[in-house]
């Protein structure tokens, strides 16, 4: 399992001198299989040089959203495959109480917010709501599960019989906890990130930042090292990062969380670019 | 170990928060959680009674109605939320795990999470001073 950071950014895109290492791309992550299954986590503005890099002889591409927050759906209009009739497009997401996944994509790929209607993009499009259990697309097993995040939103796991990965881009799971982490049973996420060999995780604010964004569905880096902690992870990916960070203040909140707690897992700030080979279970 | 669903853990965590003693089962009606305020009423704290299974809860509280005679666990109003998918209101009488008879009022709702799942239910209860 090849995995691609192609959008690191959370909330807004955020080009510029001072982002240009980690990235101003909105969260969108490429997964490509041994057996060619390519994956896209989520739509954010990273998609669309990502759909731009694929191969032209892919016929079939999987987009999978954890929500439909505009930092996760915006890149969605520019990804390349949607305007070719050669290319089945899935996309997977999850519906709300009231709208189906077609209905709520709907309100953004559609005017004013977009010139093209759904309906008319020329791929074959196909569209499935999760959560829906466990699925397999090619040589992937997928595990979605909501996890603790304004509006329906999951966290997925992408296992192979050699390696797993687990993404988690919005999450607070310590919403509401007075010690975090509380046991494994009761901590939202758990069950996707429960022995992971790579987890891409939430990690907007510094502790101090936290406070004042509490259940806004977004998690400290302090707060994520104790997460991947607790699910015994072996490789921790913080992501979804504030639009207000600098590089400079990336590697420094970085540097003194990961002092601080001293994690027994490797740790690689995610940067736009950054890839990840997953073939540990040999 | 398997995680709770994100609706089950927020509840628990809205309900660590509340004054209003709260009890919440899981889909098989096993007790998974009760508040500080719910544990000075049932007699006992949650970390020494750990999760119950219905028939357990349902017998252990000794409910009964104002002439003394047990009330069957399923006619209770939290069995009622989760067994029928509906709010259940009653009043009856406990006798808690400190072995105090206390008269209590019980709402019972059921939790109904995203993508119409069975998750439990909810009772909210408030000790009756007359």
């Amino acid at each position: 399992m090849q995995v691609t950071l192609w959008g690191t950014r959370g909330s807004l895109g955020s080009p510029g001198a001072e982002t240009a290492r980690y990235g101003g791309n909105t969260s969108c992550v490429e997964v490509r299989g041994a057996e060619g299954t390519v994956l896209v986590l989520d739509a954010g503005t990273g998609i669309r040089r990502q759909g731009a890099a694929l191969p032209q002889s892919l016929r079939r591409i999987d987009v999978l959203l954890t929500h439909l927050h505009m930092d996760h759906i915006q890149g969605l209009g520019f990804f390349a495959p949607l305007y070719n009739p050669e290319v089945e497009v899935h996309v997977w997401g999850p519906a709300s109480i009231t709208l189906n996944l077609q209905r709520r994509l709907r309100r953004y790929l559609s005017p004013p917010l977009f010139p093209v209607r759904l309906r008319e993009l020329p791929c074959q499009l196909v569209l499935h709501e999760v959560p829906c259990g466990d699925f397999d697309l090619g040589e992937f097993r997928i595990s979605s599960m909501l996890v603790g995040h304004p509006g329906p939103t999951v966290g997925y796991r992408v296992a192979t019989s050699r390696s797993i990965l687990a993404y988690m881009p919005d999450h607070e799971p310590a919403l509401g906890v007075h010690r975090f982490p509380l046991a494994p049973e009761w901590t939202s996420g758990y069950s996707i990130a429960a022995g992971a060999d790579l987890l891409i995780h939430d990690s907007q604010y510094s502790i101090e930042e936290y406070p004042r964004h509490v259940g806004w569905g977004h998690s400290s880096l302090v707060h994520a090292l104790s997460f991947a902690a607790l699910a015994g992870v072996k490789h921790f990916v913080p992501f979804h990062h504030d639009p207000d960070h600098t590089d400079e203040d990336l590697d420094r909140l970085t540097a003194e969380a990961v002092a601080e707690a001293q994690p027994a897992f490797g740790l690689t700030p995610g940067t736009e670019g950054a890839v990840f080979v997953l073939d540990v279970k040999g | 170990m398997a995680q709770k669903e994100i609706e089950v853990i927020l509840t628990r965590q809205l309900a660590s928060y509340l004054a209003m003693p709260a009890f919440i089962v899981d889909p098989d009606g096993t007790l998974i959680f009760y508040n500080e305020p719910a544990e000075s009423i049932l007699g006992l704290r949650f970390d020494e009674t750990g999760e119950m299974p219905l028939e357990e809860w349902g017998t252990v509280f000794t409910p009964m109605d104002k002439t003394g005679t047990p009330i069957a666990p399923a006619a209770l109003p939290l069995a009622m939320a989760l067994g029928e998918r509906r709010p259940a209101h009653g009043d009856f009488y406990i006798r808690g795990l400190d072995l105090v008879l206390r008269h209590i009022e019980v709402t019972a709702f059921p939790l109904i999470g995203q993508a119409d799942r069975n998750l439990g239910a909810v009772a909210l209860f408030w000790e009756v001073h007359s």
